[in-house]
């Protein structure tokens, strides 16, 4: 009576086994990496173009004399030389690194600020009533705007940029982490609460985790706004004390007529901004997203 | 009040019940005032029994089952479970930032699984699932039919006596559904849990169930129950579902049509 009970589910059950790893087989998605020629033709390709074609207008203006005044638009090749000069100088990444340190440090002491901060406005009511509208509604106040009271306050220092700094980026970190809490599918919070994970345990196993995205972003956002607020911190509280930032080198080329130096320290600014936000943040965004099946190729 | 049965009573009562809803009414502040959701719902599912809650729209079987859960509390009446009873939803609620094996880990952690048992924990679990290998796999990679079987294996680890399911195979294709019906009463049968499945689906009911409870709608009430004597293993197209499916699915539409007629 056993064996034959067992013999009758095992046949079932290989039976079963065979047609579930049959379906399994044809619903699952091949997924692979793309070939690097396909990104490097896809991706990489298109914005040298575009700098490319940029350039050869510029030198076009130049050249054609259609702007023939140097002290209003410099040649490539003079930006170029006074690239090289600061180079060969040693000053170039002097300028770089005293500003990237400003910036990452001032970001860093955003990010510890923020990241609490908008955990309290998005879990606790009262806080969110008392203090969500002027988050949200410190984030379209030009941080440009910070710089007067904090001279005042601060005096002409390093601690005056940093407190530039936090007001441009906290609030971006905070409400980036506001929003990724209010998209957390109510599913999540159910399944979570029927596992056992309520109350601190529900905020750190699910909330946190599935509001990573929505942090990522405001990440992202801080970290262009921290550096925006540095350089206008820069620029407007130039002093020879603080150290040649980026922002002080425009400063600098302005106050000497020198307009290959203006056009130098912009395309610094430019370049360092985007190369930490190619760096850190858009790989950090794209694990994140990709991990999660998020991310659409294509 | 939802208790558990360790902490009801005094501790003499032998466990008879699984689940033990007395009474139960449920209602909602809505447009029209309070609204009567269930209306005294007395139900009882014992240990290793299967029970299906079947009826219409809005006759309140998915309260019911989040009443049961302890996500929510009644309004009158009370629900003593043994424990705290695994959810099973529709949607397969799986966590997008972990992979299939560690979704199983974090309900076996939330229980207090110690870290050096939890991987061949769910290594287990995921083989009972007929899913061999796919700790690793991320959520997205899995079909739609994987992802349910991780969900139940994760329903599993909680190693609750009661196993709550809310119409989990409604969004999945009839090949796959009927495949996972047979997964389940294998699990069933092996495990010996209680399950109580909600659906509206009346040949899923018969082919899962010991006992079928069809609710009415509007409010919510208990308008009759079948017990199923059918021997599995059982087929979706076996003579037997069917007859037995033709009956309740004559007296479910009798209950619709009501809600017609003013």
């Amino acid at each position: 009576m056993a064996s034959t009970e067992t013999t009758a589910k095992d046949k079932d059950g290989g039976d079963l086994a065979g047609l579930e790893a049959g379906l399994d087989a044809l619903e699952t998605v091949q997924t692979g990496r793309r070939p690097l020629r396909l990104t490097l033709r896809e991706k990489v390709l298109p914005p040298v173009v575009a700098a490319v074609l940029v350039l050869a207008v510029w030198q076009a203006l130049v050249s054609f004399e259609i702007v023939d005044d140097p002290t209003k638009l410099p040649s490539p090749g003079a930006v170029w030389h006074v690239l090289r000069e600061a180079w060969l100088q040693g000053e170039l990444l002097g300028y770089i690194w005293t500003s990237v340190s400003r910036g990452l440090l001032g970001f860093f002491f955003a990010l510890l600020i923020g990241t609490p901060l908008g955990l309290l406005v998005a879990r606790v009511k009262v806080v969110r009533a008392a203090i969500g509208p002027i988050l949200s509604g410190l984030q379209s106040l030009p941080s440009v705007a910070w710089v007067p009271p904090a001279v005042i306050w601060l005096g002409l220092n390093n601690s005056m940029m940093y407190a530039v700094i936090l007001l441009g980026a906290v609030p971006s970190i905070a409400n980036g982490l506001v929003s990724g809490v209010d998209q957390v599918p109510p599913l999540f919070l159910r399944a979570g609460r029927t596992l056992g994970a309520t109350g601190l345990k529900g905020t750190w196993y699910v909330v946190l985790p599935a509001a990573l995205p929505g942090y990522v972003a405001g990440l992202k956002q801080g970290w262009a706004f921290s550096w925006r607020s540095l350089m206008a911190a820069e620029i407007i509280a130039s002093f020879p004390d603080l150290g040649v930032g980026l922002g002080q080198l425009l400063e600098n080329g302005r106050n000497a007529s020198d307009m290959a130096m203006v056009f130098e320290a912009i395309l610094l600014i430019l370049t360092v901004g985007i190369a930490i936000d190619l760096l850190i943040f858009s790989p950090l965004e794209r694990w994140v997203l990709r991990s999660r099946g998020l991310l659409v190729k294509g | 009040m939802a208790t558990t049965l360790a902490q009801a009573a005094d501790g003499t009562e032998a466990v008879t019940h699984a689940a033990r809803i007395e009474h139960v009414s449920k209602s909602f502040a809505g447009p029209a005032g309070q609204q009567l959701v269930l209306d005294d719902i007395t139900l009882d599912v014992a240990p290793g029994e299967f029970v299906t809650l079947l009826g219409a729209s809005g006759c309140g079987k998915s309260t019911l089952l989040n009443l049961v859960a302890g996500l929510d509390r009644p309004t009158a009446g009370t629900i003593v479970t043994d424990g705290r009873p695994a959810l099973m939803f529709q949607e397969h609620a799986l966590f997008p930032w972990l992979t299939a094996g560690k979704n199983i880990e974090l309900a076996l952690k939330l229980r207090g699984v110690p870290k050096n048992e939890r991987r061949g924990r769910a290594e287990e679990l995921l083989e009972l699932v007929r899913l061999k290998g796919a700790h690793g796999k991320r959520v997205h990679e899995l079909s739609g039919g994987m992802r349910q079987r991780v969900a139940l294996a994760r329903a599993l680890a909680q190693e609750s006596r009661l196993l709550l399911m809310d119409e989990p195979f409604a969004a999945l294709d009839a090949i796959t559904r009927d495949v996972l019906h047979d997964e389940l009463t294998r699990i069933w049968r092996e495990t010996r849990l209680s399950v109580l499945f909600v659906t509206h689906n009346v040949r899923e009911a018969v082919r899962l169930a010991q006992r079928v409870v069809l609710l009415s709608s509007r409010p919510g009430r208990i308008a009759r129950e079948w017990t199923v004597g059918i021997p599995h293993p059982r087929r979706i197209e076996d003579t037997a579902v069917a007859e037995l499916s033709v009956e309740i699915t004559e007296e479910l539409r009798g209950e619709i049509r009501r809600h017609g007629q003013h």
